[in-house]
């Protein structure tokens, strides 16, 4: 096996008047190299996989190609497959993942369904068993294909070599165009293996059959202005439509000619500064207390680049029944879907916000903003001052997560695993700049933060990448601390450690009479499992301690593991109990 | 405790009734599409009355032929669901009123027993049945209708020994329907008119804009 380049250069040799790849002409190559050449074309650098029978032919021509592509051996596929999400979510390019047939692809799914409801763009390419043994039940043979086919944008089985460029063409064009997603393509041994003429490879811009983004239409964009413009009490909420579309700047301008108090979902988080004067905070069940009640109130309530979730909206028939509803979004299926629209501006945000914003008129809405004012006090006095300067010597996940940003200047990327401390660390976490936020939104994956921020650290090198993760979330995937290890990946963990599986517990607590089922988890000593792995770490109990060893954390060349043992009943408030409606949002376990 | 009353609205659940729906999709003709297009009903629980899958109008473009009983609100958004789909060229619903349709149904009948009965023959003819196939030992008869009517004739037979029955999916034409030639055409190009992209809304302006 070689690579492309060498094959032209053997080619030229024996025959030096045979016509090359490029020249016109085509050149004879494996499925394999093909595979590797349109990754190559695509611009891309690393590979988060894991090798396997049925993918081996990828493999040995990987080995010829080890100066061009970066290969990340994970521990476990699921791992590699968080890897190129975080990879993907903070470098804003295609995650690339390989694994082998079976297990390896099976093992793929949890981080495809995170992957698809979150608008991740990722490829994956499987091995499969020879095509001739398809339905045989085969050693390692899965219906990959018909496994994944609810959690992927597009999927697609090659099973002739002379396919590949043309579908991972399309594969990336998918992926990565319109609202973005995930796409599985799998491989047959024999298509890898199979010599064919190449032609080269040509990008994918059009399919027929796909509409990527609606047309504009100027009217609904009138309309919106309109109805903006005739507001009194106008609010904005945002998802990762904004980052996805790399619209952040046209969207800040938007809210800033208009004067819009703006709260985002926690998928949106970090698209504008978490301190600009127009962010009211975080939506959702945890969000802050003034953009839930408030969304109550609005006159005119703008959607950008989010899908009501019911995190977000809670109970539906009480959710913003007085406001006029306008929904910017790429997806026509999220028109609707959810919430009733009053006026639907379908297509891309980088496009529908410049169009809005020069059809706005310059406000401000002091009185308004001053209500969000009001809430954010409340809730200071009621939540957050005790969260962040506690008065007992228990720890608590917001102090911790306080002093993160002192010491970050909020520079860091903060990648989140799923539970108490996701929400903490996203109620509290102080962002500059844009695609700082990593976390599993929709699907609510544990495990997910530490795969995850590897891939977050190769996706943008320069940046700290911070792992908060939670006791139970960080056993889930431990063993990418191998991958740590082996590829000297430099990413700050930090694990808060209640003792339970504290989400379900608060729960439990405030819903199931303190019936605490299988909440309570033992774990093994962080700092050893660290060790092991000869990575360094530390376990703090006392806050004395904490500052130091947070600062230790952040200045240690390459990864560090850093353990705070926080309150054991600790609960995360504001709070929307299932069931209720947005207004209904309370502030302490008392009032549930 | 979890509340009991809470019996919440599922968004798919919208207002007004159920009623029949013929969702018409035209697509590419690629393995593994009607995976993609089935589970998007069975996700949501939905059942599926019948379903035909055909070649079209137009030369390459498959067109699925879907019967659901479903409300108007839950239709829609299921067939913003399957144009999602990247091999879906347009999906369009309609209901009964709107459509041409029809259903093939066999019947296998004993030879002999319509042989001798001549009210069976005056029954078959009366419910416009086809001789297929004659032989010595067994008919079969076919009959192009509604529901209704290939039902009617199962009732009608059975006391004279019907052997087998089956009926085919429905097949619909579109009363309104230009056909895809036009469309299709559109799709082709990488900036589609606004004939490729229909907008629902503006094509209900004043019952959208409530301002």
């Amino acid at each position: 096996m070689q690579t492309l380049e060498k094959i032209k250069e053997t080619t030229k040799e024996q025959s030096p008047k045979a016509p090359l790849a490029g020249g016109g002409g085509a050149i004879s190559i494996s499925g394999s190299v093909a595979v590797l050449e349109a990754l190559i074309a695509e611009n891309v650098t690393t590979i988060f996989g894991y090798p396997g029978g049925a993918i081996m032919p990828i493999y040995d021509a990987l080995y010829d190609y080890a100066d061009k592509l970066n290969h990340i051996l994970v521990r476990h596929e699921q791992g590699g497959i968080h890897a190129g999400q975080g990879y993907a979510r903070t470098s804003g390019d295609v995650g690339v993942v390989f694994a082998t047939s079976g297990p390896g692809a099976t093992n793929l799914v949890t981080g495809l369904a995170d992957a698809m409801i979150d608008s991740t763009p990722l490829v994956c390419i499987t091995g499969q068993v020879f095509a001739h043994l398809l339905g045989t039940d085969a050693f390692q043979e899965t219906d990959v294909i018909n496994i994944t086919t609810p959690v992927t944008k597009w999927n697609y089985q090659v099973t002739d070599a002379t396919e590949i460029p043309a579908v991972l063409a399309k594969a990336f064009y998918i992926a990565k165009s319109g609202r973005p997603g995930p796409v599985l393509i799998d491989i047959t041994k024999n298509a890898q293996l199979q010599i064919f003429d190449y032609e080269g490879y040509t990008k994918c811009n059009h399919i027929r059959s796909y509409r990527p983004s609606p047309i504009v239409r100027k009217e609904y964009v009138e309309a919106a202005a309109k109805l903006i413009n005739e507001a009194e009490r106008p609010f904005v909420i945002f998802g990762q439509g904004v980052i996805l579309g790399k619209a952040e700047k046209e969207f800040k301008a938007f809210i800033e000619k208009a004067g819009i108090p703006s709260a985002w979902t926690i998928m949106g988080m970090s698209a504008i500064p978490t301190d600009h004067p127009l962010a009211v905070g975080m939506l959702g069940m945890h969000g802050n207390y003034g953009p839930n009640l408030l969304t109550n109130e609005c006159d005119v309530l703008i959607a950008v680049g989010m899908r009501f979730d019911d995190r977000v909206t809670g109970r539906l028939d009480k959710y913003a029944r007085q406001a006029k509803v306008i929904h910017l979004d790429i997806d026509p299926a999220e028109i609707d879907k959810n919430v009733k629209t009053t006026v639907p501006v379908w297509g891309d945000c980088k496009e529908t916000l410049p169009m809005l914003t020069a059809l706005v008129e310059q406000k401000v809405y002091p009185r308004w903003l001053q209500k969000f004012a009001n809430c954010r006090d409340k809730e200071q006095e009621k939540v957050i001052k005790e969260e962040l300067d506690p008065t007992t010597d228990i720890l608590t996940m917001g102090e911790v997560i306080k002093l993160v940003n002192e010491l970050t200047n909020g520079d860091a990327i903060i990648v989140t695993d799923v539970g108490q401390h996701q929400m903490v660390a996203c109620r509290y976490a102080k962002y500059n700049q844009t695609k700082s936020n990593v976390t599993s939104g929709g699907l609510g994956t544990m495990g997910f933060a530490l795969p995850a921020a590897i891939g977050a650290k190769f996706g943008d090198p320069k940046r700290i990448v911070v792992a908060v993760i939670g006791d139970g979330g960080f056993q889930m995937t431990l063993q990418e601390l191998g991958t740590i290890m082996q590829f000297n990946v430099d990413v700050k963990i930090l694990i808060l450690n209640n003792e339970f599986l504290g989400m379900v517990r608060q729960w439990q607590e405030l819903f199931h009479e303190k019936r605490y089922s299988f909440t309570d988890i033992t774990s093994p000593d962080f700092v050893q499992v660290a060790k092991a792995y000869r990575i360094e770490g530390k376990s703090v109990k006392e806050r004395k301690d904490l500052k130091g060893a947070l600062t230790e954390m952040l200045n240690h060349k390459g990864s560090y593991l850093l353990e705070v043992m926080v309150g054991k009943e600790n609960n995360v408030f504001p709070m929307v109990p299932q069931g209720k409606g947005v207004a209904e949002v309370v502030l302490s376990k008392e009032e549930v | 405790m979890i509340e009991k009353n809470n019996a919440l609205k599922h968004p798919l659940s919208g207002v007004g009734g159920k009623q029949e729906y013929t969702i018409t999709v035209y697509t590419e003709n690629q393995i593994g599409l009607l995976n993609r297009i089935a589970i998007i009903f069975s996700r949501r629980k939905i059942n599926i009355e019948s379903l035909n899958t055909s070649p079209s109008e137009v030369d390459s473009v498959h067109r699925f032929t879907i019967v659901i009983n479903e409300t108007e609100d839950v239709v829609r958004k299921l067939c913003r669901q399957i144009e999602k789909q990247v091999e879906v060229l347009k999906a369009y619903y309609n209901t009964n009123e709107e459509i041409i349709w029809q259903e093939l149904a066999l019947y296998k009948v004993p030879t002999d027993i319509i042989a001798e009965e001549v009210k069976v023959e005056r029954l078959l003819r009366e419910h416009g049945a086809k001789a297929v196939v004659i032989r010595k030992d067994y008919t079969v008869f076919e009959v192009a209708g509604q529901r209704e009517e290939t039902d009617g004739l199962i009732k009608v037979l059975a006391p004279y020994g019907l052997i087998e029955f089956v009926r085919s999916a429905r097949v619909a034409i579109i009363k309104k329907s230009d056909g895809f030639h036009k469309k299709l055409n559109e799709f082709e190009y990488k900036e589609p008119g606004e004939d490729a992209s229909e907008n629902e809304f503006l094509n209900q302006n004043e019952s959208v804009f409530s301002m």
